[in-house]
Order: C-alpha cells, then structure tokens, then sequence
C-alpha cells in the first residue's frame, strides 16, 4: 500500500496554516510526500538533516530568532533526539512540534521497526510530552492547530504522531 | 593562545551578530569580558550550538550570526558540518576553539589532540572557507574577515588547555534565553541594534 498523497497535503497545509516557516526533516518512507511538499513550497525552508537531534537546534534557532518551526521524523529519530529534547528544548523552555512517524506499531510488518515501536509511546511520556495521535484526515487541521497552540503557550514540545491510519491509503 | 584573549580581540565584532556560544569556558570566558544580550551561552544539548547557529541564520538572513564553538561540542555532531556545508548560510560564522580537551569537566583529551583535524573535517565536509589558526592576530584577522564576509566559514582557533579562575556566570539560563529572543527582535527604525 502506498504512502497517503492526500493525508501528507492535509498534514502539510495544516502546518501552513499555523505559520510553520521552517521545517527540519529525516526522510524515511512514511514522510516521503511531507518532505516534497516543503522542497516545492517556495515560501518553506526545508533542512534536510544528516541526524535528527540537529533539528531540535535548528529549530530552537528559529524560535528563538522569531520563525515557527516543525520537524519530522521517524520514531527512531525521536529517540534518537533524546538528549537535545531534553537539554535544549525542555531546559530552555522552546515550544517545539515534533511530528513523528508511528513505525513499529500495530500493523507494522517489519520486524526491525517493532522495538521502537514499542518504545515510543513510553518515552514522550516518560518525558512529560504532550502527544496527539494523528489518524482521522477530517481533524488533522485542528489538531495541529491545537498542538501549536499548546507548544507556543506552554514553551514546550508537543509531539503529533503520524499514525499508520493516517498515512497509508486505506484499503477499497 | 589564550581563548579569552582572542575572544577580547573580536568582542567589538559581535555587536548586532546573534552569538551563540557552548558550554564551559567559552561562555564563562565570553561573559567575562561583558554580557550583551545578543549573547546565548548554550549551557547543555554540546553539539547543537553550530545547529541553532544554522535555524538563526536561516531565519534571519539578514542579521550575522557567529557560534563559538568548542572541540568536544564539535566532535558530537560532525554530521552536522555536512548540513551547515548543504545550506551554507553566507551570513553563519563558525568559530571553534580547540583546545584539545574537554576542560570544564577534568580536562579529558578529546580526538583532536591525536590528531583529528577540524578545519580538515569542516573542508571535506564542503566548507571551503575552514582553517585553522595559531596566533592571536592571525586569528582576529581572519575571524573578522570571516564575519564580514558574505561566505560561511568556519575557523578553528588552536588554544591552550586553561580556562576562567571562575565559571560563575549571574545570568540565569533562562533569563538569558528570554532576554535573548528578545534581542533578535526586529529593532524598530533608528534604534541601534544591540
């Protein structure tokens, strides 16, 4: 089953719409389409990173310079970020949106995928992150909006899950 | 070469930049010869402070960014050379001070004292404009023309392993942080940038 074109341009116009200027991004299958939206958006500034937690710099950067910012990434890259949520976005009080790719969860059929999978739920709450779960096209306008909303008002991180619901086209 | 002594020699330099400066005796160092609020001591997350460098420079075109950098932040994120090099804001300067050591917490030698060349790094990972330096004059020549030049360049500063009698800094971190976004405000017209 292919990547959902549709979902990932409602995901995309959503960040949009909440002013998201910069967008920071480690591609993996799921975000194909996100990633290209904001390579084609001329008033979008993508960063394409070589690790994960650069983005929390990136986009504590431009925060702090005066531009709303998002990141995607897989779950992994979300543990793999750990330390710069940690130490740079929660120390420093910097409302970061995370939109992360809910690999390794249920339907997920592969295996190297699964041991994230289970750990991801676990770790946001482990680290206090408010999290939604993105999986109905018809509020993912809303609550992206909210998430920022909450980010911005709270100087935290606030993390939207990309579902499997959400992202792939859904059977005929 | 002293740290603090190029520091002092390009202080008058940083006016209107966005400085970002990591942990340890750079930002004790910095702050010693003068809190501004344009100045950000990156007090953890080692590693991110070339990346908030790249997020403020592509933010703000316009305004000139300098991160001072250290060695041992470098080294954790080498990755993130290849995307400052990808990007290659004309307006970022990369100031890393070597002292082959992670100093604040023992004085551990990091790679760079076996060997491990930064400037060499930076250059293969497409930074043109990288060197290194050994003198305080060549130094505060070079970082200068770094900064005033419309080309992203990165400058590694071979220091010596010594650092503040104190690192006592009274600025809260985040009074720093608020009183920082603050700075990079855009200035209403005919208000001198700080």
């Amino acid at each position: 089953m292919p990547v959902s074109e549709r979902h990932s341009k409602l995901v995309y116009d959503a960040l949009a719409a909440v002013g998201v200027e910069v967008v920071s991004a480690l591609p993996e299958t799921w975000l194909v389409h996100l990633i290209r939206l904001a390579e084609d958006d001329p008033e979008m500034i993508l960063v394409r990173l070589a690790k994960e937690e650069e983005g929390i710099g990136i986009s504590a950067g431009a925060h702090l310079a005066g531009r709303r910012s998002a990141m995607l990434m897989q779950n992994h890259g979300l543990l793999q970020s750990v330390n710069g949520i940690v130490s740079l976005a929660q120390l420093y009080k910097i409302p970061l949106l995370m939109l992360i790719s809910d690999r390794g969860h249920l339907g997920e059929p592969d295996p190297w995928q699964t041991q994230g999978g289970r750990t991801t739920r676990p770790v946001l709450d482990a680290l206090g992150i408010v999290t939604d779960e993105l999986s109905d096209p018809a509020t993912v306008q809303l609550q992206v909006a909210r998430a920022m909303t909450l980010a911005e008002a709270s100087s935290a991180p606030v993390a939207l899950l990309l579902t499997r619901d959400l992202m792939w086209e859904a059977l005929a | 070469m002293k740290r603090v002594d190029c520091l002092e020699a390009i202080y008058d330099e940083l006016t209107g930049c966005a400085v970002v400066t990591i942990m340890g005796a750079v930002a004790a160092e910095l702050y010693s010869l003068g809190h501004r609020p344009n100045f950000f001591y990156l007090e953890h997350a080692m590693g991110l402070a070339s990346s908030m460098g790249l997020g403020i420079a592509l933010s703000q075109p316009d305004r000139k960014v300098v991160v001072l950098d250290g060695d041992g932040s470098v080294l954790m994120n080498l990755g993130g050379l290849t995307t400052l090099a990808r990007y290659a804001p004309p307006n970022l300067t990369h100031i890393v001070f070597d002292n082959q050591s992670l100093l604040s917490v023992g004085g551990f030698p990091t790679a760079t004292a076996t060997g491990s060349d930064l400037a060499g790094i930076a250059r293969a990972a497409g930074i043109a404009n990288a060197a290194t330096v050994t003198g305080v004059e060549e130094f505060r020549a070079a970082a200068v023309a770094a900064i005033e030049a419309a080309e992203l360049a990165c400058l590694v500063a071979k220091v010596e392993a010594v650092g503040p009698k104190s690192f006592h800094m009274d600025l809260h971190l985040l009074e720093n942080r608020f009183e920082f976004q603050r700075a990079l405000r855009p200035q209403p017209q005919g208000d001198p940038t700080p």
